[in-house]
């Protein structure tokens, strides 16, 4: 057998800044030509795991060691970022953040720049990296112009063009539409065979990794190595939801319709899995589903009519677009990176003006009123909370809206206690947000919305970034306000799973228009919509379809039990 | 409509936008040194000229300036109106004779013929550096202003920082926006509407969360700068260098010869200024 190209062995590790050990006695092989998976709830010492092969720990990122990690030979503690980055290339999470280079071409060329190599040498090596990588045309366009899809491809380049046989992958979906996001999968396995790769993934989203083929699961939890497998055994024992992650969908069908995992074969990959008689159990489960009908809002609340926008009159990003949203409906707004998702909810909240068309909110023109006065009838969300947080104490923060309208200051103690307790955020009142989590923090912003009574909220990607635990209560938690307070909310996601599981209504965006609006089940079922708005068939839809089910009606019965199963 | 605003690079198929970039800093700073430093007026005359010719050349529209050019016009204009406002003799001072036109020399505004015409030395210099200025920066590829910073001698690291930072700037632009109406959302007023100290104050509201989100790039960024190696030797090489051909060397000659010409000139006058009131 050869000998692994990345070992760890009894490995800890303790960030100076922090009293606990993020890592505690990793023993981990890693062997050439292997495609890995690491996967584990966020504070689980899996990007630290990421940070200590690149060299990032403990060179930029000091901190207490013990054991020992061995790359290629090397000892972390005692190589260079520089020498280590000769045999790992990292591709970080946001593409974006990460570009140097004003170019495409720049930005490739960049790691042989800092080697001094001459001009002809880096002409040549990213002329061929352009070719394999289809990036030919985009060379001299700036990296940020470019789509999620081909931004990751140009990141990939500028760590592969140093030709490093190890390339880790900092999760590499969060920033990609559900499309691109399989486009890159099948592009990072191709490459790991044509190039002689090993691969490291650090992602949460299983089901999405899992649409390649995938040597090895390592599962972490609270610093520790607690699966390490290949996946079948550990997607059989249904390890992943025990700890706090998500679990395949088709997984979970099959968990619903009563089929014992340790029948099945091939639990990993949808395409070969055999189960006997699959078919016939499946649609016995299918026939004993009866669907409730769904609930219908009727009430308008945001009417818009033929409403047209774009930065430059020629090229409309909301084109003439008409829309109703009901009091009451818990929405999804979907659609392509770039296609105006963003857009037509900064036209909503005032942040931008239309160039035509009208927007009535409740029978009120919304054209007559400020981005103040909106802000009292519809709440926006970022999704990064730190751009919207600007006080240290939560109450402070909670309260500014309303000390900004004037109100006196009981009536104020009042409404930030009551929507404090709303959000959960009771006990924390008299903390700095600095020492908040990620999710709390995002909390803390829906609070300081919440507390100014809007009828409706729009919520930008709101779990991005967040774990299974985390993602479910912040989404108990819209759900509970959507249901007792009767809150309009509006979610801007990319999440599938989400959109099926937690929204009555999907508005598919496309071309500034509205492409299709109807239940999340049946836009996910149907091709063309697909297709066109770079969203992903999940893997119920080819579940259902390999088993003559009918996908539409399969899909819906399986939200259904899942939103009974909460 | 804030890309009007902005000016920037274009790549507009002149001999300009050939020449490297180096050489195109190099003469920028050269002949803005030295028109900084004499006040003779044949030269300064024959400079602005000489700059305008190559203004015409460099095909930038008026248009894409107009923005800037109001802005900088203003500018001199407040300027030379300040300069007569706090040293109205100035002129007499530096030629040492005193020529009356208005008023009587023993008030502190009056108007002197050495006063007129030292300012116009002074829009002179303005005249000459604004349309250098103005070709410099959009004939040079900001790829490739980095790669010349580093040619002429500060280090790679200073330069890339000045490339990255410009880099940046549309990105923090953008950041503001959205803080900024966030925060609007919230009641914050900062439009001309509030008072000037709640304006004030609804800035630091913005200015926070700005910096914060900042230091964070900066930080990602610069993790990704070291795991590709940046900061590594004491040299890089760039891809985008150009190397220097025939026009450059001729440009830069050409640029030399004027400077040389400058130089002389302080000799022959005995100064930086040339004096037409001494006979």
């Amino acid at each position: 057998m050869t000998a692994p190209i990345i070992s760890f062995k009894d490995f800890s590790f303790q960030y100076d800044s922090q009293t606990e050990p993020t890592l505690r006695h990793i023993n981990l092989d890693i062997y050439p030509g292997e495609k890995v998976l690491i996967a584990g709830p966020s504070g689980s010492g899996k990007s630290t795991l990421g940070r200590c092969l690149n060299g990032l720990i403990p060179q930029s990122y000091p901190g207490k060691i013990s054991g020992q990690v061995l790359i290629n030979g090397q000892e972390i503690q005692t190589s260079s970022i520089f020498d280590l980055s000769m045999q790992v290339g990292t591709v970080l999470q946001d593409p974006d953040s990460q570009f140097v280079g004003l170019t495409v071409v720049e930005d490739m060329a960049f790691s042989l720049e800092n080697d001094q190599q001459d001009q002809t040498t880096m002409r040549a090596a990213t002329a061929k990296w352009a070719e394999t990588l289809d990036l030919q045309n985009l060379l001299t366009h700036r990296p940020q112009e470019l789509s999620g899809g081909q931004k990751q491809r140009v990141a990939m380049a500028g760590v592969l063009i140093d030709n490093s046989k190890i390339l880790l992958f900092d999760e590499p979906l969060a920033s990609l539409d559900p499309a691109s996001g399989k486009a890159s999968m099948a592009l990072i396995d191709k490459l790991a065979h044509t190039e002689d790769l090993t691969v490291i993934i650090i992602e949460h989203r299983i089901e999405d990794v899992l649409q390649q083929p995938i040597d090895r699961l390592v599962v972490m939890q609270e610093g520790k190595i607690v699966a390490n497998d290949h996946p079948e055994p550990i997607l059989r024992q249904s390890l992943m939801a025990q700890l706090g992650l998500h679990e395949p969908l088709y997984l979970s069908a099959l968990l619903h319709a009563g089929i014992d995992l340790e029948d099945c074969d091939h639990l990993d990959s949808l395409a070969e899995l055999t189960v006997p008689n699959l078919a016939q159990r499946l649609q016995t489960w299918a026939a004993g589903v009866t669907l409730k009908a769904p609930v219908v809002h009727t009430e308008p609340l945001l009417t818009i009519d033929q409403l047209s926008f774009g930065y430059e009159p020629k090229r409309p990003i909301i084109d003439n677009l008409s829309l109703t949203l009901h009091r009451g409906e818990m929405i999804s707004l979907v659609g392509q990176n770039g296609t105006g998702k963003s857009t037509l909810s900064n036209l909503m909240t005032g942040f931008l003006t239309p160039q035509a068309g009208k927007m009535t909110f409740d029978g009120q023109n919304l054209a007559d009123l400020s981005v103040k006065e909106r802000a009292d009838h519809i709440g926006y969300i970022l999704q990064d909370p730190n751009q919207m947080l600007s006080k240290t104490l939560i109450f402070d923060e909670v309260a500014a809206g309303l000390v900004l309208r004037g109100l006196d200051a009981k009536t104020i103690e009042q409404r930030v206690l009551a929507t404090l307790k709303v959000c959960g955020l009771y006990e924390f009142r008299h903390w700095p947000i600095s020492a908040l989590s990620f999710g709390q923090k995002k909390r803390v912003t829906i609070a300081a919305i919440l507390v100014l009574e809007p009828a409706m909220l729009i919520l930008d990607e709101p779990t991005a970034g967040q774990d299974l635990q985390h993602y479910t209560e912040m989404m108990a938690f819209l759900t509970k306000i959507n249901h007792e307070q009767g809150m309009t909310i509006m979610l801007i996601t990319h999440d599938m799973h989400l959109m099926l599981e937690y929204t009555d209504r999907t508005i598919v965006l496309g071309n500034g228009h509205v492409l299709m609006d109807a239940a999340p089940a049946d836009v996910l079922t149907n091709d063309a919509i697909i297709e066109e708005a770079s969203l992903a068939k999940t893997s119920l839809y080819t579940l259902a379809e390999q088993n003559q089910l009918n996908p539409t009606a399969f899909v819906a019965k399986f939200v259904q039990a899942e939103r009974e199963a909460r | 409509m804030q890309h009007q605003l902005l000016i920037g690079y274009a790549d507009r198929q002149t001999f300009l936008n050939r020449l490297s970039g180096s050489t195109k800093l190099l003469c920028f700073v050269g002949l803005s040194v030295i028109g900084m430093m004499t006040y003779d007026t044949r030269y300064l005359i024959g400079i602005m000229l000489f700059s305008l010719v190559i203004f015409h050349f460099s095909k930038i529209k008026t248009r894409e300036i107009s923005f800037v050019v109001s802005v900088i016009i203003g500018f001199s204009v407040l300027n030379l109106v300040m300069v007569y406002v706090f040293a109205p003799h100035y002129g007499v001072s530096i030629y040492g004779t005193e020529h009356l036109l208005l008023g009587s020399n023993q008030h502190y505004f009056n108007l002197t013929t050495e006063q007129l015409f030292y300012e116009f030395n002074l829009l002179l210099k303005y005249t000459f550096a604004v349309p250098l200025a103005l070709i410099f920066l959009m004939t040079t590829n900001p790829s490739e202003f980095a790669a010349s910073l580093n040619k002429i001698g500060i280090s790679y690291r200073v330069s890339y920082s000045v490339a990255i930072a410009l880099r940046y700037i549309p990105d923090v632009q953008s950041d503001y926006r959205t803080i900024s109406l966030a925060q609007q959302a919230r009641g914050f007023e900062i439009s001309k509407k509030a008072k000037f100290m709640t304006r004030v104050r609804g800035g630091i509201q913005i200015l926070l969360p700005l910096i914060f989100s900042s230091l964070d790039r900066i930080e990602i960024i610069s993790q990704a700068m070291e795991l590709r190696r940046f900061g590594k030797g004491k040299h890089r090489s760039w891809y985008m260098a150009q190397k220097f051909k025939q026009n450059d060397y001729l440009a830069l000659l050409v640029v030399a010869g004027l400077i040389i010409l400058g130089i002389w000139l302080f000799q022959v006058n005995a100064g930086r200024f040339w004096n037409p009131f001494k006979s």
